[in-house]
């Protein structure tokens, strides 16, 4: 399946000449998605690691029609790029936001929830790298257990992040969404898909990508899809779909890699205890309880 | 056409004539029966426009950020708490020279919570880089809508404009108003053309970053944009009456300044009470006179600095204060007026926050006092003998 994506994907590049750090999961996930969307995607990137690494006066990095939003704003943009491009009659295009964690899950969550709530007819990509990287790594609300921040310090008090994940998936088909999935950067062929699927749907469709920020994680620039393959193939992220009232998942692993691994491959996780593990590990067999008992396998 | 409006719905009657392409609406209060009256616009076809339910002030001027990105007319409109939620997004629009046409019903901001109208919301925001006009009655409010796209639109300008009505004086009173006839609306405000917009066929980056090297560019054309709506506003209002046959005054009106030895600068709904009141102290031998700023970006440097240069003092009359210093108006009055060389005795009164009533014995107090001299900085209403 891979090589099939690798022989059909376009050559054409929208995402180039960047300053990224290098590994970049983020830019990796809006690459191939406008690969995906081709020439007529607008997109829109809140400020953040995306627009702060491609839109720099004069050097600026998108071929395609581009925007940066407000931080808050990514999904009220696109609905007044896409309620303003067909109000002026245009109909070939596709209204494409790519915003962080942050971006997403904590501040961005209310104008995502009515761009939802109104069946926009736009794509929201989230590419979760689990912390505020541009801001140099602080804790957002799609920070995993345990994760070490600049503002989650792992002490002898407190190992890192308390909480969990807020699951921004499940949030979005909620609303009851005509699409949303998962998806990461070590599952490219599953993520290019699933923009190509979201590009054919009419409504609002919500993408989550696990995109690996080597600098934050405590990874070297050239693990990124590895660790990123390997999140899901200890179970710690999954990948799935929801559409027409159903989830579904798309990739069942018969048997789960080492969380403990996973973990300690990173540098934000190194401190944790094996208590600290024995949580995360149980948190995630609870989690694929819920999976097997509410999604189609 | 003639019919018994508020200001608000004057203002809507206005906003349907200049069609804008989409609309983001969100309720507040005093300027919910704008959104209102366009919604049943858009449901019946007299309006043909996106009609967009956004979930935020913020995100109304973000969306209407969008859509002007889009090439798309757009338009909204906010008050009070929605005008400072939506604050991030005024910076925005201005910075990306979006012409984006916004109402803003005045009105006081908490705390304490309160809905009435005073002017601390918009002036709050006069920094936020788009031109302010303030309307005095509802035919101005109309017209406002409509003279206010042409204004922002003008490639010079690409600016957006913020619109302000008194919240309740102005928004919730009716007066007869003259509604212009489409095809005269149509022949005095072209559709929207911009290069300044996402193209299909020619993709750019927009709403960018720059450096510490280009920033400060970007920053002084903004700047000149603002300062470009002086000449557009006047040549605008030579259209209007040419083509509506209403004529208006540009920056500031002038009443009876001419010959005036006291006047009162001050800017809305409060300025005929103002005007009357000044011709009442003329029959006393008083000669008073009355300044209306109908913009404060741009503001009328000249204009005030002419109108007040050969008077024996003057006051300020403003629904604002900015704590610790006195009102904002009168902080750009006596600058206009430094710049000029003109060196005569100002005063500041500050009233109807709140919406507080400032009656007309209360102007008349004002004429008076200056006449003798008085405190820089007055609160109407409290000190003195008036303490409630």
């Amino acid at each position: 399946m891979a090589n099939k994506t690798a022989e059909s994907i376009s050559r054409d590049e929208y995402f180039y000449g960047h300053k990224a750090c290098a590994g970049c999961g983020g830019s990796l996930a809006v690459r191939a998605a406008l690969k995906v969307l081709g020439q007529n995607a607008v997109s829109v990137l809140p400020a953040g690691c995306m627009s702060a690494v491609g839109f720099n006066f004069p050097q600026l990095c998108f071929s395609n029609n581009s925007i940066i939003s407000t931080f808050a704003g990514t999904a009220s943009m696109l609905t007044g790029v896409e309620a303003g491009l067909r109000a002026r009659g245009y109909k070939d295009f596709t209204a494409v936001g790519f915003a962080g964690d942050g971006g997403t899950a904590d501040i961005g969550i209310q104008a995502l929830s009515g761009a939802i709530d109104r069946n926009d007819n736009i794509i929201y990509i989230c590419y979760d790298n689990e912390a505020y990287m541009n801001t140099g790594i602080q804790k957002s609300g799609l920070t995993p257990f345990g994760a070490k921040t600049t503002t989650t310090p792992a002490g002898a008090n407190i190992h890192g992040n308390i909480r969990p994940k807020k699951n921004m998936f499940e949030i979005a088909a909620a609303h009851d969404i005509p699409y949303a999935a998962t998806a990461s950067v070590g599952y490219l062929p599953d993520f290019i898909a699933k923009v190509q699927k979201a590009s054919k749907i009419e409504g609002t469709k919500y993408i989550h990508v696990i995109a690996p920020c080597p600098t934050g994680w405590g990874v070297a620039p050239d693990e990124t899809v590895e660790i990123a393959k390997e999140v899901v193939d200890c179970g710690l992220w999954y990948l799935a779909e929801y559409e027409d009232g159903e989830f579904r998942l798309n990739h069942n692993p018969k048997e789960f890699t080492s969380v403990e691994a996973y973990l300690k491959k990173q540098g934000r996780f190194r401190h944790l205890t094996d208590d600290d593990i024995q949580i995360i590990t149980a948190s995630r067999d609870k989690k694929w309880e819920h999976i097997e008992k509410t999604f189609q396998l | 056409m003639r019919k018994f409006l508020s200001g608000n719905e004057a203002f809507a009657e206005g906003i349907r004539l200049a069609r804008p392409q989409v609309i983001s609406a969100y309720p507040i209060t005093p300027q919910t029966i704008v959104v209102e009256c366009l919604s049943e616009m858009v449901e019946d076809g007299s309006l043909s426009a996106e009609y967009v339910h956004v979930e935020s002030e913020h995100s109304a001027m973000s969306c209407a950020i969008g859509a002007s990105a889009a090439g798309a007319r757009a338009f909204t409109a906010t008050s009070s708490q929605g005008l400072l939620y939506m604050a991030e997004c005024l910076y925005y629009a201005s910075g990306g020279r979006f012409p984006i046409v916004m109402m803003n019903a005045d009105r006081s901001t908490a705390l304490p919570w309160n809905i009435y109208g005073d002017q601390r919301d918009s002036l709050s925001q006069l920094d936020s880089g788009g031109i302010q006009a303030y309307a005095e009655n509802a035919q101005e409010a109309l017209d406002l809508a409509l003279m206010s796209y042409k204004i922002a639109e003008n490639k010079k300008v690409s600016t957006p404009y913020m619109a302000n009505l008194d919240g309740f004086v102005l928004t919730h009173t009716y007066e007869t108003v003259d509604i212009p006839e489409r095809e005269q609306a149509d022949r005095f405000l072209p559709p929207y053309e911009t290069e300044n917009r996402i193209d299909l066929e020619n993709p750019r980056n927009m709403a960018f970053s720059a450096g510490p090297d280009t920033n400060y560019i970007f920053k002084y054309k903004e700047h000149e944009g603002v300062l470009a709506a002086r000449e557009v506003i006047t040549e605008t209002e030579k259209e209007f009456a040419e083509i509506f046959g209403r004529k208006y005054t540009g920056l500031i009106e002038n009443y009876r300044t001419d010959d005036a030895d006291y006047i009162i600068v001050t800017l809305g709904s409060i300025a005929g009470l103002c005007r009357e009141t000044a011709d009442k102290l003329r029959e006393q031998g008083i000669k008073g006179g009355v300044v209306r700023i109908r913009y404060m970006r741009p503001f009328p440097n000249e204009e005030i600095a002419a109108s007040l240069r050969n008077v024996k003092a003057y006051a300020v009359l403003e629904k604002d204060i900015s704590f610790g210093n006195e009102g904002t108006v009168f902080t750009n009055v006596n600058s206009a007026l430094k710049k000029a060389g003109v060196n005569v005795n100002g005063y500041n009164y500050i009233g109807g926050l709140g919406g507080r009533n400032i009656s007309a014995s209360d102007i008349e107090k004002i004429y008076r006092d200056i006449a003798n001299g008085t405190e820089s900085v007055n609160f109407i209403g409290i000190g003195g003998e008036d303490i409630g």
